[in-house]
C-alpha cells in the first residue's frame, strides 16, 4: 500500500503547481500591458516541453527541432490565408501537419550515435528552411507569409492589438497540452521512455520495443512543437523563414539548459527565465545580449543550477568536496 | 518440433570476420533444469547468450524455444515469448527507484507498457507483485533509492529481480555473483537457490562452489565449442575438463 502511494504521489498535482497554473492565467489581466510577451513565453514554453520530451525522457539530443516548429507555423498560416481563418482549425491543422512529419522524421533518428542524430536534425531543418526560402510563390520566400488574418478565437474573441486575447490563447494551449504530457511522463510509456533513456541495451532485454518508443514520443514531441508554431503564426499574424532557424533550435536548447532536463516544469522554467532576461539584457544593452546570455550559461554550467538558485550556500564548501 | 526441452540451439554458429566465436553449439536445456555453462575466459559463454537472446545475429544454426524456432525474432520478441537474461555488468535504470524499476517492468511484461493516460502505479495487482518481488530479492527498505545511490550487493539483487519481474520461462543468468563482496555474497547465493523450479535456468559461473551446488547438468565450452556435458559429477572427474583448467594441455 504505501509502495502504491508513494508511486502515485509522483502523478499527483502539488498546490505549487495549481498556484503557478492560476498565476499564469491571471497575469495578462493584471500586467495587461506584458500581454505580448507573456503570449511570446507562453509558446516557446510549450516548444521547450516538448524538446524536453525528446531530449529530457529519450535523451536524444536535437539542434533541428525548429523543423517542426516551422512547419506547424506555415502551415496554420497557409491554411488561415487560403481555408480558414478559424483560429482552432488552423491550430489543428498546424499540429497535424508536424505530426506527420514528426513520424516520418522519427524513422532518421533510430540509428546512429548522439552526433549523427545532431547532424540528421539539424540536417532535416536546414532543408526545410532552404524549400521554405525557395517555394516563394506559397510562402513568401525570405519576406516571409504575410496578411494572415484571423478570425475570432470561438467565433467570439477578437485578437486585440493589446495581446491579451493571444496570452490567454497560447496559455490555455500550453496548459493543455502541458497536462497531457505530464500524465505520458507519470504513465507506464514515460517510465518506459526513462528506461529507454538510462540504459538502451537493458530496455531491450525486458522486452521494450525501443524503436516504437522513440517513434512515438519524437511524434508526441513534433505535435507539440507545431502547435507552438501554429500560435506563434496565428497570434503575430505572419510566418517567417527564421522560424526554422538554428537559432531557434539552439534558443530552445538552452532554454532546457537553464530550467533543467527531463522535468516538463523545466521547460517552462527556462522559458520563462530566457525570455526575461533577453527583455531586460537588451533594453539596457539591445547589441551584446548575447554576450550576457553566454556569460549566464557559463556561470550556470560552472557553478550548477543548485547552487546558482542557492546563493546562501556560495561560500560553503561545494558538495563534492564536503562528501570526501 | 517436439517441445520437449525449454530451450535448444542447433548447430550455433557465430563468426566476427575470421574468428569462430561460437562453434556448431548444440545445447538442450530440459524443462526447469539447473544448466551451467563454464569454460576458460575466451571460451565464448556471453556470446553464445548473445545469440541466444538476439543481440547478436548467430551466422548459422537456429534456436528454438518451446519447440517454436525464435531464430528471427528481435531481441524485445524473445523477452516476450519467456526467455530473459541478466548481465554480467549490471544494466539497470539508473535514475529510478527499485520500486519503479519493478512496477514499470512488471507493467510492460502485462503488455501495458505503452499506457500513457493512467499513472505508473495505478494497478494494484501490479504493485503487489512488484512489492513481492522487492520482498523475495531483499530490496523493500531499499526500494525509494534511486539505483545508481544502491550498494554494489543491492544492484546484483535488482539486476536479477528485473529479470525475474519479466516471468520467464528461460532465465539466462550471466555471471550472478562476479563481484560481489563476501559480505553481501550469502545473500545472493541464496536467492540464486531459490528462484522457482518451473524457471529453466542457463547459469554462466566462473566460481565454480555455486557452479557445483547449483547445477544439475555442466556443459564446458571451449574455444567456442562444446568440449563435453555431463553431470556435476562427471565434470568433476573429466580429465579432460581438468586439463583444461589446470593447464596441462599441450598449448
Amino acid at each position: 500500500m504505501t509502495a502504491q502511494k508513494s508511486l502515485l504521489h509522483a502523478a499527483r498535482w502539488q498546490p505549487l503547481e495549481l498556484v503557478f497554473w492560476v498565476m499564469a492565467f491571471v497575469m495578462p489581466y493584471v500586467v495587461g500591458q506584458h500581454a505580448l510577451i507573456i503570449n511570446e513565453i507562453a509558446i516557446v514554453a510549450l516548444f521547450a516541453v516538448s524538446l524536453d520530451l525528446i531530449l529530457g525522457y529519450t535523451g536524444i539530443v536535437s539542434l533541428g527541432h525548429a523543423a517542426f516548429l516551422g512547419f506547424g507555423a506555415y502551415s496554420a498560416a497557409l491554411f488561415a490565408k487560403h481555408v480558414n481563418p478559424d483560429p482552432l482549425l488552423g491550430l489543428a491543422v498546424g499540429m497535424a501537419a508536424s505530426t506527420v512529419l514528426g513520424v516520418v522524421c522519427s524513422f532518421t533518428i533510430m540509428r546512429g550515435s548522439d552526433l549523427t542524430r545532431l547532424m540528421v536534425t539539424l540536417g532535416t531543418a536546414l532543408i526545410l528552411l532552404e524549400l521554405a526560402n525557395k517555394w516563394g510563390d506559397l510562402t513568401g520566400g525570405a519576406d516571409g507569409l504575410q496578411g494572415v488574418i484571423m478570425g475570432p478565437l470561438l467565433g467570439q474573441f477578437e485578437f486585440d492589438l493589446m495581446g491579451q486575447i493571444s496570452a490567454w490563447y497560447s496559455l490555455s494551449v500550453l496548459f493543455i497540452l502541458f497536462v497531457l504530457a505530464r500524465r505520458l511522463v507519470h504513465a507506464p510509456l514515460g517510465a518506459t521512455l526513462k528506461a529507454v533513456r538510462d540504459n538502451r541495451l537493458r530496455a531491450m532485454a525486458i522486452g521494450i520495443s525501443v524503436t516504437s518508443r522513440l517513434a512515438v514520443v519524437y511524434t508526441v514531441a513534433a505535435g507539440m512543437a507545431g502547435a507552438a508554431g501554429a500560435l506563434m503564426a496565428q497570434t503575430t499574424g505572419f510566418a517567417s523563414l527564421d522560424v526554422f532557424a538554428l537559432d531557434r533550435s539552439a534558443d530552445v536548447m538552452l532554454m532546457l539548459a537553464i530550467g533543467g532536463v527531463g522535468w516538463l516544469y523545466g521547460g517552462i522554467a527556462g522559458a520563462v527565465a530566457f525570455k526575461l532576461m533577453y527583455d531586460v539584457i537588451a533594453n539596457i544593452t539591445p547589441q551584446y545580449w548575447t554576450f550576457w546570455i553566454g556569460l549566464f550559461l557559463v556561470v550556470l554550467v560552472l557553478v550548477g543550477r543548485e547552487r546558482l538558485i542557492r546563493p546562501w550556500t556560495w561560500l560553503g564548501p561545494s558538495r563534492g568536496e564536503g562528501a570526501s | 518440433m517436439s517441445a520437449s526441452y525449454a530451450l535448444q540451439t542447433l548447430g550455433l554458429v557465430k563468426r566476427f570476420g575470421g574468428i569462430t566465436a561460437t562453434d556448431h553449439v548444440s545445447l538442450n536445456i530440459a524443462h526447469g533444469a539447473r544448466h551451467a555453462l563454464i569454460g576458460p575466459n575466451g571460451a565464448g559463454k556471453t556470446t553464445l547468450i548473445n545469440l541466444m537472446t538476439g543481440v547478436l545475429p548467430a551466422t548459422e544454426g537456429r534456436i528454438l524455444l518451446q519447440g517454436d524456432d525464435i531464430s528471427d525474432l528481435a531481441p524485445n520478441q524473445r523477452v516476450s515469448r519467456g526467455m530473459v537474461r541478466t548481465f554480467q555488468i549490471n544494466q539497470l535504470f539508473n535514475s529510478l527507484t527499485p520500486l519503479e524499476t519493478l512496477a514499470m517492468v512488471v507493467t510492460q511484461h502485462r503488455g501495458e507498457g505503452a499506457r500513457w493516460w493512467q499513472p505508473l502505479g495505478h494497478s494494484a495487482a501490479i504493485i503487489e507483485r512488484a512489492e513481492q518481488l522487492l520482498e523475495q530479492f531483499h530490496l523493500t527498505d531499499v526500494m525509494q533509492q534511486r539505483t545508481e545511490h544502491l550498494a554494489y550487493g543491492k544492484r546484483r539483487l535488482l539486476e536479477m529481480a528485473i529479470a525475474l519481474a519479466c516471468e520467464p520461462r528461460v532465465l539466462l543468468l550471466d555471471e550472478p555473483v562476479a563481484g560481489v563482496p563476501a559480505g553481501e555474497r550469502d545473500e545472493l547465493l541464496h536467492t540464486v537457490a531459490a528462484l522457482p523450479t518451473d524457471v529453466s535456468i542457463v547459469l554462466i559461473e566462473h566460481d565454480m562452489d555455486l557452479v557445483f551446488n547449483f547445477a544439475d547438468r555442466i556443459t564446458v565450452l571451449v574455444n567456442g565449442a562444446v568440449l563435453t556435458e555431463g553431470t556435476p559429477q562427471e565434470i568433476a572427474h573429466d580429465p579432460q575438463v581438468k586439463a583444461v583448467y589446470l593447464g596441462t594441455s599441450h598449448d
